[in-house]
């Protein structure tokens, strides 16, 4: 067996710090690393592996990103691919999915492609189905078990907002993965050891034969016009109670904001399930 | 023709003239129609307005009669609609390709979709086939005066960013549009719109996936993104059983019931209720919390809360800054009382509503 996993190497957010004046993301100094639900894909592709296969991760992205594959093979992982050239830069969804998929067919044969849910810093989700689209196999999004590999079809079992499909899919096929499906492992010692020496082939678009008018920000669809940073602080009405009648007065005070939202009506109970109306 | 359809515009879409119009697709479940179709409509009904072209929402899949109706009353001017056993659940491959056929044979220029599992499945998939440019999880929409452009505008990294994406050469423009994030068009019953009925060809509408059942969630409080409050609770319960404090209020509020990531990872509660970076973006009308600090993974799922209200011992929790009402206190006082006064406040109001009568 042959897992393929496309991970992306993102801006450590839990380190990143909020300017309070400006409400904007101070990223000096901040770190890169896996993106976080990509982890869950490479957990399940080690896991499937384990048997008897091998994982590929590759990764689109600066030099740089060549840290985030050797940190998959320090999982487990068996080999990497960096996608790496001046010409990939400003690629969009569409371009990044169609440079991923050009590689993958490079790669080889693959029973499987896992994917993270989506990346911390883009947030789109889009890339995995969009590498299914140009590769024309079956996609499952939001997969939270694999119930069992058939060989020539996969059981697996799919979160959506009103509880979980199983569902049986053809292989070779591409899954996107959420954080319910396993538990990343931390890197071993001998995965260190062997992530030290194993080669990463740098590829460009020549090495995978991508149209030139496909890739980078010529090839992408989309132009980002204009990046705002929000207030975070919203100054909002804080109580410190310091004594019980101070307690009931704050939780009084809850309950007051409760009604101005219109949340405390007699008829509210169950009615506003039902209600779809925006008007009222 | 609707006349809203009709209504002189100042916009000029230069380029692409040969796509026109502006899409929705509207979801259905076991042929009713979801939610989120609504609230598509009031986005798309603004936006078609804006330039002067009609609203056309596309239901694939079984919908009743009375579904089609609704969605006419609610703002669509056609609807497009494509029946088939093929269709009756989501399946990626014969919706990506219905709804290809559909794009190819009608040309629309504007195509939303809700973020939903659906939507940010299907979307990149018909994206990539009619190479369309295609922006994800929108909280606005709106054309673009000199061009007609769809300027469409969203959180990234984490919340922490707006952007705003447009796809100047590249018809249709697509993007799927977070849910809750606009009200749900109101009904008016004296419009009047037109219902196609399109076949796809048979061949596209094969899938190598295969729906072998379902299993519906436990309760409904699991589904956070459509609720309009939800009440979380996070590692400041202390364990397990005290979740049932976070319950009750929630089912006062009617609220959906979220979590942060420490009280999933406890197995306090399960999964799909995890609001945050690896778990789910909600956008409620409030968000009210207890006993969770606010990690910035937790507030990026909260940022488009209209309003958050937060209970925590700690006043340097981060959580508090991004309140609009805050408590600092112990939230085993705290939630007793307010469900209390909630409760006696509910009772009242009763006895009131009774003397009305």
């Amino acid at each position: 067996m042959h897992v393929i996993i496309p991970i992306k190497q993102v801006p450590e957010t839990s380190k990143v710090k909020m300017d309070p004046e400006t409400g904007t993301m101070i990223r000096e100094g901040v770190e890169s690393i896996i993106n976080p639900l990509d982890l869950y894909a490479i957990e399940t592709g080690i896991q499937l592996a384990e048997s008897g296969g091998t994982t590929t991760v590759l990764s689109m992205g600066p030099a740089k990103a060549e840290d985030a594959l050797r940190e998959a093979v320090a999982m487990g992982c068996t080999n990497g691919v960096l996608l790496s050239h001046r010409a990939f830069a400003g690629s969009d969804t569409w371009a990044t999915s169609y440079a991923l998929s050009k590689a993958i067919s490079r790669i080889g044969p693959y029973d499987l492609i896992l994917c993270g849910e989506r990346a911390t810093d883009g947030d789109t989700g889009q890339v995995g189905p969009g590498i299914a689209a140009w590769l024309d196999i079956p996609v499952a999004t939001y997969v939270s078990a694999i119930l069992e590999w058939r060989g020539s079809s996969v059981v697996v079992k799919r979160l959506v907002e009103d509880g979980y499909e199983t569902l049986e899919i053809q292989t070779p096929c591409l899954l996107t993965v959420v954080k319910e499906i396993a538990y990343p492992r931390m890197p071993t010692l001998r995965g260190k050891q062997r992530a030290r020496k194993v080669a990463i082939p740098v590829w460009g678009p020549d090495e995978i034969g991508a149209a030139p008018e496909s890739i980078g920000l010529k090839g992408s669809p989309t132009r980002v016009v204009k990046i705002e940073s929000p207030r975070v602080a919203r100054d909002g009405e804080i109580r410190a109670p310091k004594d019980p009648a101070d307690l009931e007065k704050a939780v009084d005070g809850l309950v007051a904001y409760l009604e101005k939202l219109d949340l405390l009506a007699r008829e509210n109970a169950k009615a506003r399930k039902t209600e779809t109306d925006g008007t009222a | 023709m609707n006349a809203s359809a009709a209504k002189p515009s100042d916009v000029r879409p230069e380029r692409n003239k040969e796509f026109k119009g502006v899409w929705i697709l509207g979801e259905q479940r076991s042929a009713a129609v979801q939610p989120i179709s609504y609230e598509l409509l009031a986005r798309g009904r603004g936006l078609a307005d804006r330039l002067g072209v009609p609203l056309s929402a596309v239901m694939l899949g079984k919908t009743g009669e009375a579904g089609l109706q609704e969605l006419i009353a609610r703002g669509a001017d056609q609807v497009i609609v494509v029946e088939s056993p093929a269709l009756e659940h989501f399946l990626p491959e014969p919706y990506a390709r219905a709804l290809e056929h559909l794009i190819r044979k009608h040309k629309p220029e504007i195509l939303i979709a809700g973020a939903t599992t659906t939507g940010r499945t299907l979307m990149p998939l018909v994206a990539v086939k009619c190479r369309a440019g295609l922006t994800a999880d929108c909280t606005h929409l709106e054309i673009e005066t000199d061009t007609g452009n769809l300027l469409q505008v969203r959180p990234a990294i984490g919340g922490n960013i707006m952007a705003t994406i447009k796809s100047p050469s590249h018809r249709p423009q697509m993007a799927t549009v977070r849910p809750r994030s606009m009200k749900a068009a109101a009904r008016d019953e004296s419009r009047c719109g037109k219902v196609i009925r399109e076949s796809v060809p048979a061949e596209l509408l094969a899938s190598r996936v295969r729906r072998l059942s379902f299993e519906p969630a436990a309760a409904d409080s699991a589904n956070i993104q459509e609720a309009e409050v939800v009440v979380s609770g996070g590692r400041g319960l202390k364990q397990r059983e005290n979740f049932d404090l976070i319950y009750q209020l929630a089912a006062l509020l009617n609220a959906g019931v979220g979590a942060s990531r420490d009280a999933v990872d406890r197995a306090w509660i399960s999964y799909p209720h995890q609001v945050g970076l690896s778990g789910k973006t909600v956008s409620p009308k409030l968000y009210l919390c207890a006993g969770i600090s606010g990690s910035i993974q937790h507030l990026a799922g909260i940022k488009t809360a209209e309003h958050i209200i937060a209970i925590n011992s700690n006043p340097d929790a981060q959580i508090l800054k991004v309140a609009d009402y805050g408590i600092v206190a112990d939230l085993f006082e705290v939630l007793p009382m307010l469900i209390r006064k909630i409760e006696e406040r509910r009772r009242k109001s009763a006895v009131i509503g009774k003397l009305g009568d």
